[in-house]
């Protein structure tokens, strides 16, 4: 390959590169909020293992906060389980932040339900710094550039989530 | 008559107790909507009560989840516990427990939407069983974010 065409191609590559943190720049909101880039954490999820939300960049991400004592979040389960499994393939990773008080009752939940993606256990400091989790459930999109193209508070239109999640894993 | 009048208080009684007991201990789901109409407050008229910063304010109590009430909850509420869950019932109880009966006393959650809260049914229910005669429900319609923080009503965070 020419040199000038070489340096054009890295060029381009690192502009797009640097697309969704200048997006996130450019449109001033506040971390956790529509548009802005994820922020990443660690957690060790429900079966011991650390897992870093940052190690997913290339993967579509729903992250779903939820509580056993949340109907409409337990409602959602078995939905989210079947597209883990459906779309898992296709980039999909669904993770679990579970806001219950108590790790027990998230141990007995997962020990009677099939769920095939990570549970971890959330806390104020992880909801603040996606904006706020002051209500459940609540869903954000993370596209493989880590940026957050969704977000839900309360009850979800399902099947039109599972058309962004069908869309987002298109482009990317 | 006298033995029917007799017996109809007495399943009135029995069903009462009945109540009152299965809900201390958490058995039985109240929603919130079995709140009467005129027991709820709007959002919007506590944030005017609270910025007003005169006048008397009610006794805040949050009956419902440690997280989310760490995250934010309304500038001088208490944190009691989940309504739903005998532990947080029996905290509240005891939270009330020395205040006289006609204590204004204004019970929130947000966690999730009204109709599906299982916390509010539960408190308001048993501060009535209490003899509680001033008590009201903010009524959240969403969740506290929504309808209290993003509008810019006054809020504090921590424990």
């Amino acid at each position: 390959m020419p040199p000038l065409r070489r340096a054009l191609g890295v060029a381009s590559l690192c502009a797009c590169l640097s697309m969704p943190m200048a997006a996130a720049r450019e449109t001033g909101e506040p971390a956790g909020r529509l548009n802005s880039i994820a922020p990443d954490f660690t957690r060790i999820d429900m079966s011991g293992r650390p897992l870093r939300l940052d190690q997913f960049r290339g993967r579509v991400v729903l992250l779903n906060f939820w509580a056993t004592w949340c109907g409409p979040c337990i409602e959602e389960i078995p939905v989210f389980s079947r597209w883990q499994r459906r779309y898992g393939e296709a980039r999909l990773q669904v993770i679990g932040v579970s806001m219950d008080d108590e790790e027990a009752a998230v141990k007995r939940f997962l020990a009677k339900h099939d769920v095939p993606y990570p549970v971890l256990m959330g806390d104020a400091k992880l909801g603040k710094s996606f904006g706020g989790v002051y209500g459940l459930p609540q869903s954000f999109l993370i596209d493989a550039h880590g940026r957050i193209v969704f977000r839900n508070v309360g009850d979800l239109n399902l099947e039109a989530l599972r058309l962004q999640i069908e869309g987002v894993i298109k482009i990317h | 008559m006298k033995l029917l009048i007799n017996t109809i208080m007495l399943a009135s009684c029995i069903g009462t107790a009945w109540t009152v007991g299965a809900v201390a201990a958490g058995a039985v789901k109240i929603p919130a909507s079995s709140i009467p109409a005129e027991n709820l407050v709007q959002p919007a008229s506590l944030a005017a009560t609270l910025q007003a910063n005169s006048g008397p304010r009610p006794i805040i109590l949050h009956v419902g989840f440690r997280k989310l009430f760490d995250e934010a909850h309304i500038v001088a509420a208490e944190y009691v516990g989940e309504a739903d869950e005998s532990e947080g019932l029996a905290a509240l109880r005891e939270r009330v427990a020395k205040l006289p009966k006609d204590s204004a006393i204004l019970i929130y959650c947000g966690c999730c939407p009204w109709n599906k809260c299982p916390n509010m049914g539960a408190a308001f229910s048993a501060l009535q069983a209490l003899g509680f005669t001033n008590v009201k429900a903010l009524y959240i319609a969403k969740d506290f974010g929504t309808d209290w923080v993003d509008k810019g009503y006054p809020v504090s965070t921590g424990g």
